[in-house]
């Protein structure tokens, strides 16, 4: 088996919203997969539909070679979810709550979970009612990470943490991937992302846009050209990939996807180059890029 | 003061655990910053609360002008009023009930005579609400924080609710008043009623102000406020049943209402003093906690809690059992009062029999036991209405958990969403069937005499006999949250028209069809009657069979809170 989450096609409407328009997600046993998408581009809603929660009106899905909204209970032994918005019970503790999600889960084990509340420095006695946002979120984490699962469900789960924490939990994802879990990662943090995740897939209004290592999407980002020329830089705007060309005489700046870099400068220096700054490809651009673009969800 | 403050919302996580309260901004308690955005608030509140507040105005409306429509058409006679006032006017159940028949005969107070509870009760919860809903329903999840550290000052959330829900009890007055002339009721006793009526749920409204200051959930002060609305009904209607007790009236805000007679020749106007006093001095205690605590934080503060879970809190069951436990305690608490109060009741109903008149008539109905029993039979199906609402509120609470989404973390743990529902379902039927078990005992215990035993066995069984009926608007509600999860609330509107078929079938003269749409109709008396168990098993196997449909329902539909 080597794919822990399998998702094609996948179609959800709520009233007249399309949250989901065809998604596709794959996600490799073993690793650390990070799940991106500007507000409302239906993150969330994929990881209902892979919990059971939500039934997709299209598509399929498979989790750990079962069906999703069929086996919900069986494969739930296998897993661990934190949810975006982490809400708890008010009257109860934190530290009852990481035993109770732990039980129902079949048990944690009590020194991963006494070590994690130390490393989140969570005070377990407090109601759930008095605890901070960040401090809600540290419950659903330790209750997540102190259980023995194969798979990890995280949607969002630094928001809300200081950036200390922030990287305790990112040693804490380094080392459930050396132990072999598998991470389902969505987040709006790319440094988070380039820090942890092996694969990501960028979805907006449903539909995913891009997905695979990041440095293959690297290679999708565009390169930015600012030359100086022997004589006028005829032609370019003809050369497929490039974008945003502005040509003032001599000079001519523009953006070319990397992959048609190469072209370019041949082009480019069959005029004659007298000087030529190029910006490389950076992804927070890639991201920005499809984080612009946005539109809202297709209303049908 | 110690007490935790709610961290903000939003904004960087802290270090360490949360931080020790701010001390709170130095604006000072009185200032008339304090009430800064008040306007704008109340603004909000209207619009937030524009079909709640209209739909309990609107049922309040129509009872009244069916009511006053119908005794106009059916006990148009002085001659036939005096009759009803002579039978069913004179049973201790119904003056424990609705106050004392002293008006009965005129078309007035013929009218308003089941208005008195009904009316107190309507008015009484919609001011509660309103106010708790913009307090400290905005506080407890940190919206009011939004609007505080905008332009608003200290006061402004609190002032709005109560002028909200003064203004609600104001808008009452003519549509009561114009109800009851609708049924050719004079125009000044109907005002005067009204405006007696109004007054009660300035009261309430005091009282919630009051009771929104101490406790960090709204559920609480909710709680706590309604539970002041049924001591204040059992005062009354212990005091207007038992002479010797009959001061207790006076305590409470019901008492003040049926004693102020707006249809007797001359009305006790001097009554409408004690709610205003009331009010002022409800208010005066609530602005002045409002002032002097931090917020988010409640009169109590919130203590620590265990760092780890109980053996007892391992499935669904015990999380069930921990959500539900502190409601239950308190209506076990209410039950119990309430049962030991109607069962002492029973004993003084001596003094009905000491006229004549009522004499001659309990022979015909056949004696002195006869008319305990009828009592008793009517508190047990009093009993069963209350039930339901108990049960129609702790399985609300289970969509309740879905719309917070807190039903997910569970449902993504092997839990599945039958056993999730079934925790929640069996949590509040066996809560359910307690507190009738409550309700039997300690009105047998309150009823005393030689026999204890004997009467306790008597009323256990009256009192559960009333579970199926209730069970049906358990079935009811469960239905709707697993077909039509929106629409759950309308278990509430169901549950109020099968109140409103028990207590106004005889005085509109409904027709035994329209009657036997409320599974309250179908319950047998058990006191004093030959009783046959064939209703209580359908009316139970109907409540089973619209839980199997609504859990069938669950299990095929989304969870989430749309
Ligand atoms: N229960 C629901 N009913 C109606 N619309 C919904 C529901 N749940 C989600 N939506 C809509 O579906 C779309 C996708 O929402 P989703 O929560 O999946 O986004 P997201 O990618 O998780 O966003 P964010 O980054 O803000 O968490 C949004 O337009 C949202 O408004
Ligand atoms: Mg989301």
């Amino acid at each position: 088996m080597d794919n822990a989450i399998s998702a094609t096609g996948l179609v959800k409407q709520f009233g007249r919203t399309r949250a989901l328009d065809g998604l596709d997600l794959h996600v490799a046993t073993g690793e650390v997969h990070g799940f991106l998408g500007p507000n409302g581009a239906g993150k969330s809603t994929t990881i209902r539909v892979l919990l059971g929660l939500l039934r997709a009106d299209e598509g399929t899905a498979t989790l750990l070679s079962g069906d999703p909204w069929r086996d919900a209970t069986t494969l739930h032994r296998r897993l661990a979810y934190v949810p975006g918005d982490v809400n708890l019970w008010p009257t109860l503790s934190g530290g009852e709550v990481i035993d109770l999600l732990g039980r129902l889960r079949g048990g944690l084990d009590p020194v991963r979970r006494k070590d994690l509340l130390d490393r989140f420095d969570l005070d377990p006695r407090k109601k759930a009612r008095t605890y901070s946002k960040g401090n809600r979120q540290k419950v659903a984490l330790v209750a997540a990470l102190a259980s023995d699962c194969e798979l990890l469900i995280l949607d969002e789960p630094t928001s809300g943490l200081d950036p200390l924490m922030e990287q305790v939990f990112a040693d804490c994802i380094q080392a459930e991937r050396k132990s072999g879990r598998t991470v389902l990662l969505s987040s709006h943090i790319l440094s988070e992302v380039e820090a942890l995740c092996d694969r990501v897939s960028i979805i907006r209004a449903g539909r995913t846009v891009e997905t695979g290592t990041l440095a293959e999407l690297r290679h999708l980002t565009r390169t930015s050209v600012t030359a100086e020329l022997a004589g006028p830089g005829d032609g370019v705007a003809a050369i497929p990939g490039v974008y945003d060309l502005v040509a003032e005489g001599n000079r001519l700046t523009c953006e070319v996807d990397t992959v048609k870099l190469d072209e370019l400068l041949r082009h480019l220096t069959s005029v004659g180059v007298r000087s030529l700054t190029s910006q490389p490809p950076t992804l927070e651009e890639l991201f920005l890029r499809h984080y612009e673009q946005d539109e809202p969800a297709v209303t049908a | 003061m110690t007490s935790t403050r709610r961290a903000p919302a939003r904004g960087g996580g802290t270090r360490t655990a949360d931080r020790a309260p701010a001390p709170a901004a130095p604006e000072s308690g009185g200032g008339q910053h304090s009430f800064v955005g008040t306007g704008t608030l109340v603004r909000l509140a209207l619009r937030r609360d524009r079909l709640m507040v209209p739909i309990w105005l609107g049922v309040l409306f129509l009872l009244t002008i069916m009511s006053s429509l119908s005794v106009k058409d059916l006990f148009g006679s002085a001659a036939s009023r005096d009759q009803l006032a002579g039978s069913a006017g004179a049973t201790p159940a119904t003056v424990a009930m609705y106050g004392p028949s002293w008006d009965v005969g005129t078309l007035g107070g013929l009218s308003t005579w089941k208005m008195n509870t009904m009316g107190t009760v309507l008015l009484g919860l919609v001011s509660i609400f309103v106010v708790t809903r913009h307090t400290r329903g905005d506080e407890e999840p940190g919206r009011l924080e939004l609007i505080r550290a905008g332009v608003a000052g200290r006061y402004s959330a609190l002032t709005a609710g109560v002028l909200v829900a003064l203004l609600t009890n104001v808008v009452s007055i003519p549509l009561v008043a114009l109800g009851l002339m609708a049924g050719s009721v004079g125009a000044g006793p109907s005002f005067g009623y009204a405006l007696a009526l109004a007054l009660v749920g300035f009261v309430f409204t005091g009282l919630a102000a009051l009771t929104a200051q101490l406790t960090e959930s709204s559920r609480a002060a909710n709680g706590i406020a309604a539970a002041v609305l049924a001591v204040a009904f059992l005062l009354r209607a212990l005091g207007d049943t038992t002479s010797q007790i009959s001061w207790l009236d006076w305590l409470s805000p019901l008492g003040w209402l049926v004693r102020f007679r707006a249809f007797a020749p001359q009305p006790h106007w001097w009554l409408l003093v004690p709610p205003v006093v009331a009010l002022l001095a409800l208010l005066v205690a609530g602005y002045l906690l409002a002032g002097r605590r931090d917020l988010g934080a409640g009169l109590l503060p919130a203590r620590l809690g265990r760092p780890a879970a109980s053996r007892l809190l391992s499935g669904p069951f015990g999380l069930a059992w921990r959500l539900h436990r502190g409601t239950l305690l308190g209506w076990s608490i209410g039950f119990a009062v309430l049962g030991a109060a109607l069962g002492s009741v029973s004993n003084g109903l001596d003094d009905f029999a000491a006229s004549k008149g009522v004499r001659d008539m309990l022979q015909a109905l056949g004696g002195q036991q006869a008319l305990v029993d009828s009592y008793l039979s009517f508190t047990m199906a009093l009993a069963a209405l209350v039930v339901a609402v108990y049960l129609v509120q702790s399985l609300l609470r289970m969509r309740g958990e879905e719309t917070a989404y807190r039903a997910e973390p569970v449902l993504a743990t092997p839990v599945g969403r039958l056993r999730w529902a079934a925790s929640h379902v069996t949590v509040a039927v066996l809560g359910a069937a307690w507190l009738l078990v409550l309700m039997g005992l300690f009105a047998g215990l309150g009823r005393g005499g030689d026999d204890v035993g004997h009467q306790i066995g008597r009323l256990l069984g009256a009192a559960l006999a009333q579970l199926p009926a209730a069970l049906v608007l358990a079935g009811i509600t469960i239905a709707l949250i697993g077909l039509l999860p929106r629409w759950s609330v309308a278990a509430w509107g169901l549950l109020g028209l099968f109140v409103a078929i028990g207590q106004f079938g005889d005085l509109l003269k409904l027709d035994q069809r329209v009657r036997d749409v409320s599974p309250f109709t179908h319950t047998p008396t058990v006191l004093g009657g030959t009783v046959s168990a064939t209703p209580l098993i359908v009316l139970s196997l109907v409540a089973i069979a619209l839980a199997a449909i609504g859990l069938l329902g669950l299990r095929r539909r989304d969870i989430g809170a749309a």
